[in-house]
């Protein structure tokens, strides 16, 4: 029913001139209500989607309305499901957060509204030039087809009263767990977070870095990948249960550091801790360590699929949360903490100002502490990965 | 009387039609889909070759051996050991116990939804939880012990979980079963002809209530076979329990694992009935063997310690789950509670004040949904039994299976062909089609309350009725239902904490959008604040509670003095 009115608007856009077009996206996203689908798992990343709604109601008469996911999966599947039941339009989600694998399997399965990033006003801010960290989504291009939102790096986090020094390389993990039995371990690899502890730990150790870049084949999976596997069977005897069992995902993990349960924990947020410290979830002893080469690092976006109901609406929410002043109302550690996507050199003075006032907390990195972003391995690796890892590890 | 069969008749019809409209065609539906995309076929996908690569798949996954014999050990232990204990305990304590002082010391647990008790008991067991606390300056540890108590290998955490929540249930099922039966008079006959008390219990008493148990233990079993969220959170984890492993097959990026999860759901349907197979066999073994055992005359005073080990055993796991609970509910008042704290270093209110919106929003429309699914059951299932009563129908077992039939196929089975189903039928996602999945869940429930107590309805009240003058409409208001209140009530308060509780089809049918207590909590659970996920389970047990309350207090109020229908002389 909506889409035959999206039609003469998608045709328009790639006709006339943006601007305009803008103004038609805008009208048209007059009163809709935007279903929002995000991993809520997060409280503060929900209370941060409710401010974004509320923001985009007065400002555009958008409203947004959050379907808090366990897993970014289950949308992926919900309009899989709603394309095998031919509801080709009037779909029930409208915006996705999403990256990597769920992004390829969505492109792949041509579920994706787009391509629509170029033509939001704010995306003037954004390096989207190819090849940029913005215009990446684990090496894959991202075409337009979804818009980054907030950064996201691979950091560990410990408690400094309990740990003196935490290891220094993905490769003195070893010695460390072998002097402190126990007291490591990760998320299950099913999990986004358990199988980025071990693509990070492929990125240190793989002889070669630049074949993780291209997708996987079986003869560079067992090059890469073997020195991986020797470490890996070094560390696990002296992990938590012995390697046998693990957290279900990275906040259950912050949740036994918490309890004493284990020493370390991973994000993918560098101002977790320090948001965590503030909500009385970490002790304030928490603190952020990065090995020394620097970790993995990846964009978080937003995508629209093909069957949105209120796609009009889901690109004002994409183009809202591009604006310099709700990145950097994002990026506040008492808000949100998450590091801003935007390009600082095509920020102006008053955008920067806003950057530059935001508080400090100890447990929060400053981006020199985090070392250099390394590239996320091609998308194929990781599932190449996890798979390895369950035959490998699961008895 | 010939025309009250006739409107017998047409009652049940349309009930039958019903059910089989909307209750059993949706689910033969779902297994369908389920079936054919075990098989290969998904033309959403542009899966259209039949074969049996899926299976293939399935049986090939790492572990997949050591997942099955988790699943059958796990599922066959806490059913068997619930019911052993449930026994036990009723053979032990059941002459002291008064039903309607039972009944209100076992709705807390009724009430308290499963994921919630899961949480609270992982917390209550794990090597930092608050037992390990209370036990560090005994034993000196000033870190939390290397011990697995959650999530070991051998599942005896998730089975822990699993009998803690299934114990009171099969208690209060053997209770209701006991007030047909002139327990009293057989006890004492007993009892003069010199038999332990158990065993009078064992060998009179537990026959006659085994064929009254057998669909709810049969519902315990396929539960245990296929239950998620306390897998997920008590089981071991790698590998899981079968039930889990499918869960994360379903929401795998790469979309093409739906065949593999899909041919899984069909095992667990297999799993179910294999499970059906086996009770079907003990209970034709027990036929044999417990005449015989009869017959020998045994006066089996030697049975009374292990009746007291059972007890022992019950009230420790009750203690346990009562733990988990108050646990929940101290995390939901605290700010930091780290370890060895025995209570939590400061105390906030900010998580209820801070949960706000969110919680109004999904208590609402957890109500919406209790009250609608449960009305609608409830409806479906007076209508059944008065037309049986009309028809003067014997209990007709197919058709009693056919309304069980939801609760024995596991739900992970048919909810995601369910799913496509109603999305091609062109149904918005929303509040309407989570009433009608829900109902297929609470329909049984209801149905298991209250067919026993009203088959059991004296026949010389609506009778005497009768003879008054009364018609069948004037007997069911004035006579049958009133004398039916507290059955009434308590069905409908099953109903209620079903309804409460349910996950999946919440989360698939409301196209993720109902967002209910249960859905919140489980959201949450996968995340790092307790006391938050305390609030909601807190609010989520909370809710039933209150339900089974009112079902105690109403007939007490309304019968206060008609002491033999207000459930006190069982």
């Amino acid at each position: 029913m909506r889409l035959p009115l999206l039609l003469p608007v998608l045709a328009a856009l790639s006709a006339t001139p943006a601007l305009a077009d803008w103004q038609d996206t805008l009208d048209a996203a007059r009163g809709q209500t935007v279903y929002f689908n995000a991993w809520g798992g997060d409280a503060r990343t929900n209370a941060f989607i409710e401010w974004v709604g509320d923001r985009t109601e007065e400002l555009y008469g958008v409203s947004v309305q959050q379907v808090p996911l366990t897993d970014t999966a289950e949308a992926v599947t919900r309009v899989i499901s709603e394309r095998a039941a031919g509801r080709d339009q009037g779909g029930s989600v409208d915006l996705i957060w999403i990256n990597g694998p769920n992004f390829l399997a969505m492109q792949a399965q041509d579920l994706l509204f787009g391509p629509f990033v170029q033509d939001l006003p704010d995306a003037r801010y954004v390096d989207l030039s190819e090849g940029a960290p913005a215009a990446l989504d684990f090496t894959t291009p991202v075409n337009g087809m979804e818009a980054p939102w907030r950064l996201a790096k691979f950091v560990f986090t410990y408690d400094s009263a309990r740990v003196d020094q935490p290891p220094a390389t993905m490769e003195e993990f070893v010695p460390w767990a072998a002097a402190h039995p126990g007291r490591l371990t990760h998320p299950d690899p099913t999990n986004f977070m358990g199988a980025t502890f071990l693509k990070q730990a492929l990125v240190e150790l793989a002889p070669n870095p630049q074949a993780l870049q291209q997708p996987v084949t079986e003869a560079a999976f067992a090059e890469a990948t073997a020195p991986l596997w020797a470490w890996y069977d070094a560390l696990r005897p002296n992990m938590w249960r012995a390697g046998r069992a693990f957290p279900e995902n990275e906040s259950v993990q912050q949740q036994m550091l918490n309890d004493g349960e284990v020493d370390i924990a991973m994000s993918f947020d560098p101002a977790s801790t320090a948001a965590a410290i503030d909500q009385g979830l970490l002790p304030d002893t928490a603190r952020v360590f990065v090995p020394e080469g620097g970790t993995i690092g990846n964009v978080s976006f937003v995508a629209i699929p093909y069957n949105a109901a209120h796609a009009e609406g889901a690109q004002v929410v994409a183009n809202f949360l591009l604006d310099p002043a709700t990145q950097a109302h994002m990026q506040n550690i008492e808000v949100l903490g998450s590091f801003s996507v935007l390009d600082p050199a095509r920020l102006d003075a008053g955008a920067q100002a806003a950057f530059d006032a935001l508080p400090t907390a100890p447990a929060l990195p400053t981006l020199a502490d985090l070392g250099p972003t390394l590239p996320e391995p091609h998308a194929s690796w990781m599932t190449r990965l996890t798979e390895e890892w369950a035959r490998r590890y699961t008895e | 009387m010939t025309r009250s069969g006739a409107e017998g008749r047409t009652l049940r019809a349309v009930v039958l039609t019903v059910l089989i409209v909307a209750v059993l065609g949706p689910i033969a539906a779902g297994l369908w889909q389920s079936l054919r995309a075990g098989l290969g076929v998904l033309p959403a996908i542009g899966a259209e070759t039949l074969s049996l690569d899926p299976w293939r798949a399935l049986v090939d996954l790492p572990g997949f051996g050591t997942s099955l014999r988790l699943t059958l050990w796990t599922g066959f232990a806490a059913t068997g050991l619930a019911l052993l204990l449930a026994v036990g305990v009723c053979a032990a304590v059941h002459d002291r116990m008064d039903r309607r002082a039972s009944g209100r010391l076992l709705a807390p647990f009724l009430a308290a939804p499963h994921a919630a008790m899961a949480i609270g008991l992982a917390f209550l067991l794990a090597p930092s939880g608050w037992i390990a606390r209370a036990l560090a300056p005994v034993m000196g540890w000033d870190r939390p012990p290397m011990l697995e108590t959650v999530n070991d290998p051998w599942g005896l955490a998730l089975i822990v979980g699993l009998v803690a929540k299934e114990l009171p249930f099969l208690l209060l099922v053997i209770l209701s079963a006991l007030s047909q039966i002139p327990v009293r008079a057989q006890m004492a006959a007993g009892r003069a002809l010199g038999y332990g008390r158990g065993i009078v219990w064992i060998k009179v008493i537990m026959p006659q209530v085994w064929p009254l148990i057998r669909l709810p233990v049969m519902v315990v079993l396929a539960f245990s076979l296929s239950v998620v969220d306390v897998a997920l959170i008590l089981g071991p984890s790698n590998p899981p329990t079968l039930a889990v492993r499918l869960l994360r097959l379903f929401s795998d990026p790469d979309i093409f694992q739906l065949l593999p999860a899909s041919a899984g759901a069909i095992l667990q349907a297999l799993l179910a009935l294999a499970g059906f197979a086996v009770l079907w066999l003990c209970d034709r073994a027990g036929r044999v063997i417990g005449l015989w055992w009869v017959r020998r005359g045994g006066r089996g005073l030697s049975a009374e310690p292990g009746l007291w080990l059972a007890t022992g055993l019950a009230t420790a796991l009750m203690i346990l789950g009562a733990l988990a609970m108050v646990s929940l509910l101290v995390w939901s008042v605290a700010w930091r509670w780290p370890w060895p704290g025995l209570l939590p270093d400061s105390w906030s209110l900010r998580p209820w004040t801070g949960a706000g919106q969110g919680v109004t929003r999904a208590l609402m429309n957890t109500v919406t949904l209790a009250l609608s699914t449960t009305a609608l059951s409830l409806t479906l299932a007076i209508a059944w039994l008065e037309g049986e009563d009309r028809g003067h129908f014997p209990r007709a077992k197919w058709a009693e299976r056919l309304i069980y039939l939801p609760l024995l196929v596991p739900q992970i089975a048919f909810l995601y062909g369910l799913n496509v189903l109603v999305l091609r039928l062109g149904a918005a996602p929303g509040l309407v089609p989570v009433v009608w999945a829900q109902a297929l869940f609470v329909f049984p429930y209801v149905m298991i309350a209250l067919s026993d107590p009203w088959r059991a309805l004296d026949p010389g009240l609506p009778r005497a009725a009768a003879a008054l003058g009364a018609g069948p409409w004037r007997r069911l208001w004035r006579v049958k239902l009133p004398v039916l209140l507290t059955p009434i009530l308590t069905a409908s308060a099953i109903g209620v904490a079903v309804s409460v509780a349910q996950y999946l089809p919440t989360l698939f049918l409301g196209g993720g959008r109902v967002a209910t207590l249960t859905t919140e909590a489980v959201t949450l659970s996968s995340g790092s604040d307790r006391r938050i996920t305390g609030v909601y389970a807190s609010l989520q047990a909370g809710l039933p509670f209150a339900a089974y309350l009112a079902a105690f207090l109403i007939p007490a109020l309304r019968f206060r003095n008609r002491r033999a229908l207000s459930g006190a002389a069982a």
